[in-house]
């Protein structure tokens, strides 16, 4: 039988079910289509193509903005696996040109330097869909009130430490849980203590957890650091400097995939972290001139 | 009642496991081959379909699912399990590989890029309409004799089959697991 077509696109669920299937992979930083080819072939789910991971943006100083749209073409043209890009915070021409380019996720991302102080892109209006970063409950509730169907930690892009992306998960979680216990009349006083909208902070008390996926970003360089933010909750990891940055990024590109797989299997982590050469150089927190998690609110 | 998994490497793995509990089957997470063992039935999920094909080969599932799928075993693909599924791919790597059950050509990403995603009503055969949710779905281009088209649907662009079967393989190109409408779970799992 055949019905005659009337259809919705980018609707709430087709733009979250896009991250509902990127769910227990990895989002792989690309620079060029080489680097694409590598993170498709090693099982990537999706790749974020950039100009400069954040470990090189964060080097080379300077304003970061969105990547010439030819680079992105390219990379569209080599692999068949989704295709993200970044705009940056607040700069709705950048996504305009990048949802024209058909990219299939934009990362409104503070990896990027912020173009408006005070507001992030009014999201609902576009028919792609938006991951944008949260270092708290509030701050992921405000992004998901602007349209966000997918929320990822910051962590500290492009240090390779992933502390702050622990902080993050966690802070997350045990905000979670305190709405979760907590009744009606707390909801309010809650909501304006998290700078949320009250309707979301509904939502999460009832059901546990946030009405889109939550992944992890932000300084994840190992399977062991894979597994670490799985375990505490991420349903998938993006990955940035920690793979090209390493020694051996097929081999490291591949053991994250397997970790992100079998994120609770100690034996196979022990498996694929053997032999992989060294991680990328990483940074310690307090050396840091520019701490990018900052940016956005 | 007997026992159902879902292929749980990568994708939409709760939604499937979330529609089987609805009707009555706690499903059995597959990640290796001990955990084949004694199933009737199994769900390749949403997903990716490059990336399962992979992890397939790296948890040693590839072997025992393929021999398992081709003697006694039930397999319901949908959108990258329809991939999985399907004896000829378009568009793909290269290297892509499938296990070949369903006698269909798909091509992947068929309807578009993420931006022309879309949802629309789907009518099925001895089911009557369910929401389609189309997510850079594949489209079956081609279907060989013995295989039974329970659907289709016009996008502007000409009929496609969505929901094909196979003696006791389901493949389709969209999600029904990202609906509460469960008929084709259900219609699935009474056949098994």
């Amino acid at each position: 039988m055949t019905a005659h077509d009337s259809s919705t696109v980018g609707s709430s669920l087709v733009k979250r079910g896009l991250a509902d299937m990127l769910r227990g992979g990895v989002i792989m930083d690309v620079v060029n289509p080489e680097q694409a080819r590598v993170a498709e072939d090693a099982g990537a789910v999706a790749v974020m193509a950039l100009e400069r991971v954040p470990a090189d943006i964060r080097r080379d100083g300077g304003v970061a903005r969105m990547s010439d749209p030819q680079m992105i073409q390219e990379i569209q043209a080599t692999v068949t696996i989704p295709v993200m890009a970044k705009a940056r915070i607040g700069h709705f021409a950048e996504a305009q040109i990048l949802q024209a380019l058909g990219v299939d996720y934009v990362d409104e991302s503070e990896v990027l330097t912020p173009a408006d102080e005070e507001n992030h892109i009014d999201k609902w209006a576009f028919t792609v869909p938006f991951v944008c970063g949260a270092t708290n409950l509030g701050e992921a509730l405000r992004r998901i009130g602007e349209g966000a169907c997918m929320i990822r930690s910051k962590g500290e892009a492009g240090t390779g430490n992933v502390v702050e992306a622990v902080r993050h998960l966690r802070t997350i979680n045990a905000q979670m849980r305190r709405l979760a216990t907590a009744d009606e009349a707390e909801l309010y006083a809650l909501a304006k203590d998290l700078q949320a909208p009250l309707p979301l902070v509904r939502e999460v008390a009832e059901t546990g957890h946030l009405p889109v996926p939550m992944f992890c970003a932000g300084g994840i360089s190992t399977p062991a650091d894979a597994s670490l933010v799985m375990q505490l909750g991420a349903e998938a990891v993006f990955v940035g400097s920690g793979i090209f940055k390493s020694e051996d990024p097929r081999r490291m590109a591949e053991a994250i995939v397997e970790a992100a797989t079998h994120f609770r299997d100690a034996e196979t982590l022990a498996k694929v972290s053997t032999g992989l050469g060294a991680a990328m150089r990483g940074a310690e927190l307090a050396s840091l001139e520019q701490r990018l998690a900052e940016r956005g609110w | 009642m007997v026992a159902v998994g879902v292929l749980a490497l990568q994708g939409d793995v709760r939604e499937h496991v979330a529609a089987l509990g609805d009707l009555g089957y706690e499903a059995r997470l597959v990640r290796r081959p001990t955990d084949l063992v004694g199933l009737r039935g199994i769900v390749i999920p949403g997903g990716e379909s490059t990336t399962m094909a992979r992890l397939l080969v790296t948890s040693e599932l590839r072997q025992p699912l393929s021999e398992a799928i081709a003697t006694d075993l039930a397999v319901f693909g949908t959108c990258a399990g329809l991939i999985m599924l399907a004896g000829h791919v378009l568009d793909g790597r290269s290297d892509q590989w499938s296990f070949g059950a369903l006698d269909v050509t798909v091509r992947r990403n068929g309807y578009g890029r993420q931006v022309a995603s879309f949802e629309t009503t789907v009518r099925v055969a001895g089911i009557g309409d369910v929401p389609g949710v189309f997510i850079r779905a594949p489209r079956i281009v081609a279907t060989g004799e013995g295989v039974e088209i329970l659907a289709s649907h016009d996008h502007g662009d000409g009929p496609a089959p969505v929901l094909v079967r196979q003696g006791r393989h389901w493949g389709c190109s969209f999600h029904p697991e990202l609906t509460d409408n469960r008929a084709i779970h259900a219609a699935f799992v009474a056949s098994l």
